[in-house]
């Protein structure tokens, strides 16, 4: 066991975490939007959706997703087709799938956020000649900054605590998907409890130091974020 | 100070929403403060919102709203101009001052927002007009509420608005905060040509601004004319109880600092007022609460009412049980006065008859 084998666990569980949560960001902003402004009888459904994947077995949400990424499955029918091969037992898999199973890290602190903001300031944006989009980049992110800490945070410290999911869909191959929490189970199996140690120390360090951040510059955020703080 | 002219504001709607319905027909021209005045639940805020676009009314109602040539609102047509899009300044109840702004970015959130062309409110014009160029590097959440609502304000004022829509902006305030505000919004009506649209339902902020009155109760407007003929008409309500009073706009006419006095004129005569600090020569409004009118056949001597002005009786009206209300007329300018039954009979009260009003007390309204 060389220490090549942690620093390719550690780059990719980084690069996946950073790239599920920027996509999280992107596609969980009109999300919480939506289900934070809007009155149709859709908001329920969607929102016990957007909310399964903090009450499912990883292991539940990694099946399916193998299932619709597959040869045989929509999704994976629809890659095949686009020339770009199939998504299980790859990197782009495994962001898949992880911008699934953190989505309601994401998505909820979000919501709470834009729905604390309410419609008094839009109303007043509104009256000052601000157009809605203007609007949102003008008031609504500003007041629901930290909401966004919270969701950025959480996003990203989830997706590197993910197992199930990742062992589902991304097996175990080194560099491409073998992330930090599969190379711990590695260790374990193969009897290596020491280097186990490090890299569980590790994570239960980093994990402390994401959550003190938190609590400590964003006080608001443990009102506002609907998960955690 | 500015080259717009007056505006004129025309609102028609017709809404039935469940348990709340409006039937309101609004055609308000020129410049000045308008003030729709009514009880809680009368559909004030609601009309003013219908006429900023911030609510929309249900499907199967029926709305028209256009400020000069400008058609904001017609459902015939199918026709709404989003809230963003019309020209009109919004003072909220509460400021709603944007919290993560200072107050200079406040007031340039809305200016930055209108083009250069149709910028003809400077912004050192409203922040001079409401006083509030110390407060400019301030936080909203520092502010006292008189000054959140100054600045709420001067920022509606900033967007260069063709129309003015004040939602209570003193209803959130103590009296000492009232009074703190008043004299700007009194300032605005001389020296804006902005039409005001002002919602209150405290008498004394409407008697004090508005020259327009529109009396609103239960989604319907019950009168609409101007202030000092509205609060003397006795088929009304407002000219009733202990709160009624007529308005006279006067003319400072002199001083007399050793009696601490000030001499006003109107049409109807002159009167006495505890000295004020405005120039001669300067319009002075003041109100006459008819419970401190007393009426009398002779002109009195050796008393120590000084003001006694010559009136006609137009109408009585009963008021409380025992109380008439009695309307007059001095030279032109309505007056009401409150006397007992028994006095009216003995006095023998009638419309046409001319006799002698003693006002007990006057209060200046700015």
């Amino acid at each position: 066991m060389s220490s090549d084998i942690y620093w390719g666990a550690l780059v990719l569980t980084l690069r996946l975490a950073g790239l599920t949560t920027l996509l999280l960001l992107l596609l969980g902003t009109p999300l919480a939007w939506w289900l934070a402004r809007t009155r149709s009888w859709l908001k329920g459904p969607v929102g016990a959706l957007v909310a399964l994947p903090i009450v499912l077995p990883p292991t539940v949400i990694g099946f399916y997703l193998l299932v619709v990424m597959g040869p045989q499955g929509p999704l994976g029918q629809l890659t095949q087709a686009m020339g770009l091969g199939l998504l299980p037992f790859s990197f782009a898999g495994l962001v898949v799938g992880s911008v699934f199973y953190s989505l309601p890290f994401v998505v909820q602190p979000l919501q709470n956020a834009f729905e604390s903001v309410g419609d008094r300031p839009l109303e007043a944006a509104a009256t000052l000649r601000a157009s809605p989009l203007d609007t949102f980049f003008s008031v609504v992110l500003p007041l629901a900054r930290s909401g966004y800490l919270t969701a950025t945070v959480m996003g990203f410290a989830h997706t590197i605590g993910e197992f199930g999911v990742v062992l589902m869909i991304g097996g175990n191959i080194p560099d491409k998907t073998r992330v930090l929490s599969v190379q711990i189970y590695d260790h374990v199996e193969a009897l290596q409890y020491m280097q186990a140690h490090w890299l569980a120390a590790g994570m239960v360090l980093f994990s402390f130091v994401v959550l003190l951040t938190l609590y400590t510059f964003n006080p608001t955020g443990r009102r506002q974020g609907g998960l955690g703080p | 100070m500015s080259a717009q002219s007056g505006g004129r504001l025309h609102a028609r709607f017709k809404l039935n929403h469940p348990g709340f319905a409006l039937d309101v027909d609004l055609d308000l021209s020129g410049r000045g403060v308008t003030a729709l005045y009514g009880p809680s639940g009368s559909g004030k805020t609601s009309c003013l919102r219908i006429i900023a676009g911030l609510t929309r009314s249900a499907p199967g109602s029926m709305a028209y709203v256009a400020v000069n040539d400008q058609v904001w609102q017609d459902d015939t047509m199918h026709l709404f101009v989003p809230v963003y899009q019309r020209a009109l300044g919004y003072v909220f109840q509460d400021a709603n001052l944007f919290t993560h702004l200072s107050v200079a970015q406040n007031l340039a959130y809305g200016m930055r927002r209108v083009t250069q062309a149709q910028r003809h409110v400077a912004l050192d014009q409203a922040v001079d007009l409401l006083g509030i160029a110390r407060l400019m590097d301030r936080q909203p959440a520092t502010l006292s509420g008189g000054e959140r609502q100054r600045v709420a304000i001067a920022r509606a004022l900033a967007t260069s608005p063709r129309l003015l829509l004040l939602d209570e902006p003193l209803a959130a305030l103590d009296a000492q905060r009232k009074s703190e505000v008043l004299p700007y919004l009194e300032k605005l009506q001389y020296e804006l040509e902005i039409p005001v649209l002002y919602v209150s339902h405290a008498l004394d902020e409407v008697a004090r601004l508005a020259g327009q009155l529109v009396l609103l109760d239960a989604g319907r407007v019950l009168a609409c004319g101007p202030t000092s003929e509205l609060l003397t008409r006795l088929d009304l309500a407002l000219a009733h109880g202990d709160t009624a009073g007529a308005i006279i706009n006067a003319t400072v006419l002199n001083h007399d600092p050793d009696d601490h006095l000030s001499t006003v004129g109107f049409a109807g005569g002159n009167l006495f007022v505890p000295q004020q600090a405005v120039a001669t020569g300067k319009p002075l409004r003041i109100r006459v609460q008819a419970r401190d009118v007393s009426l009398t056949l002779q002109r009195q001597t050796g008393t120590s009412i000084l003001n006694i002005l010559t009136v006609t009786v137009t109408a009585l009206s009963a008021d409380s049980p025992g109380q008439v209300m009695v309307a007059l007329d001095a030279g032109g300018c309505p007056l009401l006065a409150r006397v007992t039954s028994r006095s009216a009979n003995a006095l023998g009260l009638a419309p046409g008859l001319a006799l002698y009003a003693q006002i007990k007390g006057a209060a200046i309204l700015g």
